[in-house]
C-alpha cells in the first residue's frame, strides 16, 4: 500500500504531529510525503530525513501558504491517483482537510485513530473516549487521522528520501486568509510536552492562575494547560485547554490542579503516563484516575510544592 | 439570507455512556438524549444572525429516527423558523456516517439554496469532525471550521477559527459552511411558550430516498469495547511526599 502523509507546518518548521502519523503510516506501507506551502522547502528537506520516508512532494505555491482547505484538498486528491491511503495528523490543519479530501474522493474518513490493526482496520475512541471502536474500511481508498499521542514519533533524521515538485490546482477563489492571532508562548507545546502542569476554575482568576500555575510549569520545564471552565471563566486563552473539544494530551506527567475531573476533560488527558492531582474535594472524579492524589488547598499546596522543587 | 442548521440527536453529554457487554456498541435503551451541544450553539448563532437582520428564515435539519423530530422541535422553540426530518430506520447499527448526512445536506442545500450551513464541529457520540468539511466539499463551497466568531459582510463572511496555534480569521465567498466550537456563543433556553408556538411550526417528513441518497454504512464496525482502566492510585499526605515522588518519576 502506498500511503500519503500530510506534513503539519509553518512553512519554517516540521511539527512533531507529523512523526507519530509517519509511524501510522509505515504499519500500512510505503510513506510518502506532502509538504504544501509557501516558502517551504526547509521543511521538505526536513521531512526528507525523517527516518522511513520514501518520497517527498513539495507543493511551494502562495495558494498554500495558509494550508487552506479549500486550495490543499484539490491537491491532496490529484496525488490520490497514485496512492491507496491518505492521513493527516488529527491537529486542527489534519481535521479541517482530511475530511474535505474524504468527500470529494467518495469515501469515508476514519477520524482519530490510536491503532492501526490491519491493513483496513483501525481502533479509534468514541463519545469522548468512553468506548473504543474498532472500525474496518470497505472504500476503495483510505482517509484517516492520526491522534498523535498515541503512535511513537518516527526518528527526524537518518532517513533521506527523494524531493519532488509537485503543483496543483492552485487557488480556488472561495477563501482567504487575513490574520493569525498566535499565543506567544515560550514554553513547550501541549501536545508534545513531557510535563503538563494544568488548572481549573479553583484557580480563581487570571492573577492567581499566572500567580501559581506558571511559576511550578517553569520549574518543571512543563506545559500549561487548562479546563474548559478556566478558559471559560477568561483566565488563560483558550488554546490551552485540555479536553474533548480542546487539545489532547498524553504527557509522562499530568498535574491537575483545582480541576475535578469532567468526563470532557478526562477525554483529552487520561492517557497520560501519570496523572497527579491536587484538590481540595477528595470526592472529585480527578482522583479515580490519578495515580498520586494530594487533598487539600491548592493555594497553600502550590506555592509550597513550587518551593520545594 | 436563508440559513439551514443541521443537528443531531445524540446522548446527553452529562450521561456517561456505558458499552454493551457484547461489545455491539454502546447502550442507548432509556438514556436520556439531547441536542448536540455544538449544534445548539449552530441554532443560536443562526438565531442572532436573523436578530441583527442577516438571516431572513431559519430551517433547521436533522437526519435520523422518529425520535429526531423532538430534536428538531427543540430547534424550532429556540427560534427556528422550520424543520426538515430526514427519517431514518430506528434499528441499532443504522446509524447514518458523516458522508451519507453531507450527500442528503448537499441535496436539501441544492433545494433550498441557503446562504450560510452552520452546524456543530463535531457530534459528541462519533466524536468524527467530518460532515461540515464534507458538505462543504460536495457542494463546492469554501468551510469555515471550528468557529468562534462569524460576521457576515456583503457576499462574503469572516470567520476567526480556533486554530492550535491560536486564533485565525478567514473570509469565506458566500454561500459558505460554517463549523461552531464551543466558544462562539451561549445558546438561549427555549421558554414555556415558545416550546408550544414550536409544536404548530413546520416541519417536513422526508427519506433519504427523497434525496436519492445510500446510506449504507462503509466503515463496519466490528467492536465497541471499554477503554482501558487504569490502576487505582494512592493518595499521599503530605507537599514532602509528593515531591518525593515526583522525583522518583525523574520529572523534578
Amino acid at each position: 500500500m502506498k500511503t500519503l502523509v500530510l506534513v503539519e507546518h509553518d512553512n519554517v518548521h516540521l511539527k512533531d504531529a507529523t512523526l507519530a502519523t509517519v509511524t501510522a503510516a509505515a504499519k500500512l506501507g510505503e510513506v510518502h510525503l506532502l509538504v504544501a506551502g509557501k516558502g517551504c522547502r526547509a521543511v521538505a528537506d526536513a521531512a526528507a530525513k525523517i527516518a522511513g520516508v520514501g518520497k517527498v512532494y513539495l507543493a511551494d505555491d502562495a495558494a498554500y501558504e495558509h494550508q487552506m482547505a479549500e486550495n490543499v484538498a484539490p491537491l491532496v486528491v490529484g496525488l490520490m491517483d497514485s496512492h491507496d491511503a491518505f492521513l493527516a495528523p488529527a491537529t486542527t490543519t489534519g481535521k479541517n482537510v482530511a475530511p474535505r479530501v474524504a468527500a470529494l474522493l467518495d469515501v469515508m474518513q476514519v477520524s482519530d485513530i490510536v491503532s492501526v490493526e490491519g491493513e483496513r482496520t483501525f481502533t479509534r475512541p468514541i463519545y469522548a473516549g468512553n468506548a473504543i471502536a474498532t472500525v474496518e474500511s470497505t472504500d476503495a481508498k483510505l482517509v484517516i487521522t492520526v491522534r498523535g499521542t498515541t503512535f511513537d514519533k518516527a526518528a527526524s533524521e537518518g532517513g533521506s528520501a527523494s524531493i519532488e515538485d509537485v503543483s496543483g490546482p492552485g487557488d480556488s477563489g472561495l477563501s482567504s486568509f487575513v490574520s493569525l492571532a498566535a499565543e506567544e508562548s515560550e514554553r513547550p507545546e501541549l501536545t508534545s510536552a513531557k510535563v503538563i502542569v494544568s488548572g481549573g476554575r479553583a484557580l480563581k482568576d487570571a492573577a492567581t492562575f499566572e500567580q501559581l500555575i506558571v511559576p511550578l510549569a517553569d520549574k518543571l520545564g512543563a506545559a500549561v494547560g487548562a479546563s474548559r471552565a478556566a478558559v471559560d471563566a477568561g483566565y488563560v486563552p483558550n488554546d490551552y485547554q485540555v479536553g474533548q473539544t480542546g487539545k489532547i494530551v498524553a504527557p509522562q506527567v499530568y498535574i491537575a490542579i483545582g480541576i475535578s475531573g469532567a468526563i470532557q476533560h478526562l477525554a483529552g488527558m487520561k492517557d497520560s503516563k501519570v496523572i497527579v492531582a491536587i484538590n481540595k474535594d477528595e470526592d472529585a472524579p480527578i482522583f479515580q484516575v490519578a495515580d498520586i492524589g494530594l487533598v487539600g488547598d491548592l493555594f497553600q499546596i502550590v506555592p509550597e510544592l513550587t518551593s520545594k522543587l | 439570507m436563508k440559513v439551514l442548521v443541521p443537528v443531531k440527536r445524540v446522548i446527553d453529554y452529562n450521561v456517561r455512556p456505558r458499552v454493551k457487554a457484547d461489545g455491539s456498541g454502546v447502550d442507548l435503551a432509556n438514556v436520556k438524549m439531547s441536542m448536540n451541544p455544538f449544534d445548539e450553539i449552530a441554532v443560536e448563532e443562526a438565531i442572532r444572525l436573523k436578530e441583527k437582520g442577516v438571516a431572513s428564515e431559519i430551517v433547521a435539519v436533522s437526519i435520523g429516527p422518529a425520535k429526531a423530530q423532538e430534536t428538531l422541535r427543540t430547534a424550532l422553540a429556540m427560534g427556528a423558523d422550520r424543520a426538515i426530518h430526514v427519517q431514518t430506520p430506528e434499528d441499532v447499527g443504522s446509524e447514518v456516517e458523516p458522508l451519507a448526512v453531507a450527500k442528503i445536506l448537499k441535496a436539501i442545500a441544492d433545494e433550498e439554496q441557503p446562504g450560510i450551513v452552520l452546524m456543530g464541529k463535531q457530534a459528541i457520540d462519533d466524536d468524527s469532525n467530518q460532515t461540515g468539511q464534507m458538505l462543504a466539499a460536495l457542494w463546492g463551497r469554501p468551510q469555515g471550521t471550528f468557529a468562534s466568531k462569524v460576521e457576515v459582510a456583503g457576499d462574503s463572511v469572516q470567520v476567526t477559527r480556533e486554530v492550535d496555534g491560536g486564533l485565525e480569521t478567514v473570509s469565506l465567498k458566500l454561500p459558505a459552511v460554517v463549523t461552531t466550537d464551543l466558544r462562539l456563543n451561549e445558546p438561549r433556553y427555549a421558554s414555556l411558550p415558545n416550546i408550544m408556538k414550536a409544536k404548530s411550526k413546520p416541519l417536513a417528513a422526508k427519506t433519504p430516498a427523497d434525496y436519492g441518497v445510500d446510506t449504507a454504512p462503509r466503515l463496519k464496525v466490528t467492536r465497541v469495547v471499554e477503554p482501558p482502566v487504569r490502576q487505582a492510585g494512592i493518595k499521599v499526605g503530605s507537599v514532602d511526599e509528593l515531591v518525593a515522588k515526583l522525583k522518583a518519576l525523574g520529572v523534578a
